[in-house]
C-alpha cells in the first residue's frame, strides 16, 4: 500500500501529538495528583460509627484545618446545603444520592462528582482563597434541577 | 474521444428502481420533519438562557426539560437514523448498481421505525417522559418510550441485514471484485453501529422496560449508565460516518476532484469498527464504580480513535485541492477560493468540516481524562457536540440533500438563492453559539438546566448567554431557510428535464493504488472489536452484574 509523503508525515505528527498529550494527563495524574473518582463500594467517612450517622448530612473537624462533609443530595436539595470553613481547610466530601442521579460541581475548583445512587462519591479539596463557593447539580434531576445548588462558605483566619 | 466519454457515463449511471427512491424519501422527510421541531426548540433554549422564557406561548410544552428532551431525542436519535437510513439504502443500491435485497423488507424497516418514532413523539409531547436522551434511571418514562426507542433500533438492524444481504448478492454477481467505495462505507457504518447497539439493547429490552411496567422493582443506576455509553460513544460515529462517505467518496468530484488515497480512505472506514466502541467510560471519568485504570484505557482509546479523523482531514483535504487545481487554483492556497462555494451542497459540506475541525479539538478536551473535571456536564459539551452532530453531521446531511432529494424527486430545487446563503448563516450562528456555550461551561454553567430560571445564575454568565440566544436565532433562521427550500422542492417545485441531477462519485486518484485485499475484509475486524470490547468493558459490567442491585424504585419529577 502506497502512502503519500505528506500524509505519512501528517499521520506521525497527529499521532506524535496525541501521545504528548497522553504523557501530560498521566504526569497530571500521578505526580500532580489530579485524580478522578475511582471503585468506590468500601468507600465511607473515616469514623462513620457513633453519633455519625452516613444517612444524614453533617461536617466535623477531624484536625485543625480537615474537616469531613457528609452529604445526601435528593430532589432538589443538598443537605448540608452551607458549609462554614475556616480558609486554608482540607475538606473531603462524601455524597450519596437518596433517589436518582444527581452532580456535584464546586465552581472554580476541581471538584467535580456524579451522585450515583449505591455509590458513594468522594472528592478531597484544600481552599486556601477565603469567599463563597458556589456549588450546583450538573445532571439533569426533574423539574426543579436549576433550584439544586449550596455553597462553601470559606473564612478568613 | 468525447463519444466514449458520454457512452461510458451512460453505462456508469444507474438510478434506483422507483419503490426504492421512494423508500429513502419517506425516511429522510420523517427525519427532517423531526428535525424542524428539533431546531424550533433550540430557538426557545437559547433564549431561555438570555433570561427570555417563552414556553408558556408553546403548545404542548410545559417546560424547559420537556422541550429540551424533545430537542435532544429529535435531533440526534430520530433525525439522525431516519435520514441515515434513507441516505444509506440509496447509497448500498446505487453503489453497487442493484436493487436491495429486498426492498419490500426496507419498507417493513420503515414502518417498524415510524411506529417506534409516533410512540416517542407521544410520549414526549404529553411530557410523560422528559428524561433527556440520556434516559438515565432511576429517572424514569412511560413504558411506550422505552419501546418505540426499542423499535428504532430494530429498524437499524434491518438495515445492516438488507445492506449485507445486498452486497452478497453484489459479490455473487461481481466474484473477485472491490466492494464501491460508497456501498462499503454503508456496510462498514450498519456493522459498528450493530455491535454497539447492543449495549442499550440489553439496557431497554433487559430493564428499563420491564422496570418502567413494573416487572422489575427497580433498576441499576451504574449498570444503566455503562450499558448506555457502551452505545452512547459509538452511535456518535454512526451519525459520522455517513457524513464521511460524501466527504470522502462524493464531495470531491463535487469539487472536480478526485478522492486523494483509497487505500487509506477504506482503512479510516475499517479502523472506526474497533476503536469507536471500547471508549464510553470517557463519560462516565466522574462516576464513582468504573475505576481510574478503566478510564484511563478508555481515555487512550479515545485518543486513537480521533487517528482515523486526523487521516480523514489530510486525505478529504488533499481531495479538494486535486479539484481547485484543477480549475486553476495556484500557490500555497489559491485552491481554496477557486473550489465551487457557489454550490450550496458544496459549500454547506466545506463550512461543515471547517466547524467539525474545532468539534474535533473540543472533544479531545472532553475525553482529557482528568481535565474533564473542569468541564464535565457543563455548558462546554453542548458547545462541543453542537460543532459535531450539530454541524459536521446535520450541516452535511443539509448539504447533501441539496441534490438528494432533488434527485430522489426528479424536481428542481425551490430556491438556489435560499440554497446559497443557509450554509453561511448556520456557520456563523454556530461559530458565535457554540462560542457562548464553551465560554459559559467554562465560568462553571452547568448543562442541561433552565439557567434563566436558576436560583444561582451569576452576572458573568450574562455575556455568553447573550452570545448563545444570538447564535441560536441565527442558527433558527437558517435552518428555517433549509426547510422551505426543503418543503419547497417536495410540493410547490416543477419538474427537471430528465437526468439534470447526477450522482457526485468520486474517482480514486490511481497513484496512490489500492488497499490490500488482506485488509479489505470485516470478519477480521469485527472479531478484533469483539475481544476489545471483553476486554476493556468486560471486567467492570461483569462485577456490576454480581453486585447487582434493583432496590432504586424510579421517580418521575418531571
Amino acid at each position: 500500500m502506497h502512502i503519500d509523503r505528506y500524509e505519512r508525515m501528517w499521520i506521525t505528527i497527529s499521532g506524535g501529538l496525541l501521545i504528548v498529550f497522553a504523557i501530560a494527563l498521566g504526569f497530571s495524574s500521578v505526580v500532580l495528583g489530579v485524580r478522578l473518582p475511582g471503585l468506590s463500594d468500601q468507600l465511607l467517612p473515616t469514623a462513620a460509627a457513633g453519633p455519625h450517622d452516613i444517612n444524614e448530612g453533617w461536617v466535623r473537624q477531624l484536625a485543625p484545618g480537615r474537616y469531613e462533609v457528609n452529604m445526601r443530595a435528593r430532589v432538589w436539595n443538598f443537605n448540608p446545603g452551607e458549609i462554614r470553613v475556616p480558609a486554608g481547610s482540607t475538606v473531603t466530601f462524601y455524597i450519596h444520592s437518596e433517589d436518582i442521579i444527581h452532580g456535584f460541581k464546586i465552581k472554580d475548583t476541581t471538584v467535580s462528582l456524579m451522585i450515583i445512587p449505591g455509590q458513594t462519591a468522594k472528592a478531597t479539596y484544600t481552599f486556601t482563597e477565603p469567599g463563597e463557593y458556589l456549588f450546583v447539580c450538573h445532571e439533569y434531576c426533574g423539574a426543579g434541577h436549576h433550584f439544586m445548588s449550596g455553597r462553601v462558605i470559606v473564612e478568613e483566619l | 474521444m468525447a463519444a466514449t466519454n458520454v457512452a461510458k457515463g451512460v453505462a456508469d449511471a444507474y438510478t434506483p428502481p422507483v419503490t426504492e427512491r421512494k423508500l429513502s424519501l419517506a425516511f429522510i422527510a420523517v427525519g427532517f420533519a423531526h428535525l424542524l421541531i428539533g431546531v424550533l426548540l433550540g430557538f426557545f433554549q437559547g433564549l431561555e438562557h438570555a433570561g427570555i422564557d417563552l414556553y408558556a406561548y408553546l403548545p404542548l410544552i410545559r417546560h424547559y426539560y420537556q422541550g429540551l428532551s424533545i430537542h435532544g431525542v429529535f435531533n440526534v436519535l430520530v433525525f439522525t437514523t431516519c435520514f441515515i437510513g434513507g441516505f444509506l439504502f440509496f447509497v448500498v443500491g446505487r453503489g453497487l448498481k442493484r436493487p436491495l435485497e429486498s426492498a419490500s423488507l426496507g419498507w417493513l424497516t420503515f414502518w417498524l421505525s415510524a411506529v417506534g418514532v409516533i410512540l416517542v413523539d407521544y410520549t414526549l409531547f404529553t411530557n410523560q417522559a422528559s428524561v433527556l436522551f440520556t434516559s438515565y434511571a432511576p429517572l424514569q418514562a412511560h413504558p411506550l418510550y422505552y419501546i418505540g426507542l426499542a423499535l428504532v433500533v430494530v429498524g437499524t438492524w434491518l438495515m445492516l441485514v438488507i445492506s449485507l444481504r445486498t452486497t452478497f448478492a453484489w459479490r455473487r454477481e461481481n466474484p473477485g471484485q472491490r466492494i464501491p467505495l460508497i456501498a462499503f462505507g454503508a456496510n462498514v457504518t450498519l456493522i459498528m453501529w450493530t455491535m454497539a447497539s447492543i449495549g442499550v439493547a440489553i439496557e431497554f429490552v433487559g430493564f428499563l422496560i420491564p422496570w418502567s411496567l413494573g416487572w422489575l422493582p427497580g433498576t441499576d443506576p451504574l449498570l444503566m449508565r455503562t450499558l448506555f455509553w457502551l452505545t452512547g460513544h459509538p452511535i456518535v460515529y454512526f451519525w459520522l460516518l455517513p457524513a464521511y462517505i460524501s466527504w470522502y467518496f462524493m464531495v470531491p468530484k463535487q469539487v472536480g476532484g478526485k478522492l486523494f488515497s483509497e487505500p487509506l480512505a477504506r482503512l479510516a472506514f475499517l479502523l472506526f469498527i474497533p476503536l469507536s466502541l471500547p471508549v464510553g467510560f470517557h463519560h462516565q471519568y466522574l462516576d464513582p464504580g468504573v475505576s481510574e485504570g478503566y478510564k484511563a484505557i478508555h481515555a487512550f482509546l479515545t485518543f486513537a480513535v480521533f487517528m482515523p479523523s486526523a487521516m480523514t482531514a489530510f486525505t478529504v483535504l488533499a481531495s479538494l485541492e486535486i479539484g481547485g487545481r484543477a480549475r486553476g487554483g495556484k500557490g500555497l492556497l489559491g485552491w481554496v477560493t477557486k473550489l465551487p462555494w457557489g454550490d450550496a451542497s458544496v459549500s454547506a459540506q466545506l463550512l461543515a468540516m471547517v466547524l467539525f475541525s474545532l468539534g474535533g479539538v473540543s472533544g479531545l478536551i472532553n475525553a482529557s481524562y482528568n481535565m474533564n473535571l473542569v468541564v464535565h456536564n457543563t455548558m462546554f459539551v453542548p458547545g462541543h457536540f453542537h460543532l459535531t452532530v450539530g454541524s459536521a453531521v446535520a450541516l452535511t446531511f443539509m448539504g447533501v440533500s441539496y441534490w438528494l432529494v432533488p434527485y430522489l424527486t426528479g424536481k428542481r430545487l425551490f430556491s438556489k438563492r435560499m440554497a446559497a446563503w443557509q450554509p453561511w448563516l448556520w456557520f456563523f450562528g454556530m461559530l458565535i453559539m457554540s462560542r457562548g456555550m464553551s465560554w459559559m461551561g467554562m465560568l462553571g454553567a452547568p448543562r442541561r438546566t433552565a439557567l434563566g430560571s436558576a436560583s444561582y445564575f451569576l452576572a458573568e454568565w450574562t455575556p455568553p448567554a447573550w452570545m448563545t440566544a444570538i447564535g441560536g436565532v441565527l442558527l433558527t433562521t437558517s435552518g428555517l431557510l433549509f426547510f422551505i427550500n426543503l418543503f419547497g422542492t417536495l410540493w410547490a417545485s416543477p419538474k427537471a428535464a430528465a437526468q439534470e441531477q447526477q450522482v457526485p462519485l468520486a474517482e480514486p486518484y490511481e497513484e496512490n493504488g489500492t488497499l490490500p485485499n488482506w485488509l479489505d475484509r470485516f470478519t477480521p475486524w469485527v472479531t478484533t472489536t469483539a475481544i476489545i470490547v471483553l476486554i476493556t468493558y468486560g471486567p467492570t459490567i461483569y462485577r456490576l452484574i454480581t453486585d447487582l442491585d434493583l432496590s432504586w424504585t424510579g421517580l418521575r419529577p418531571y
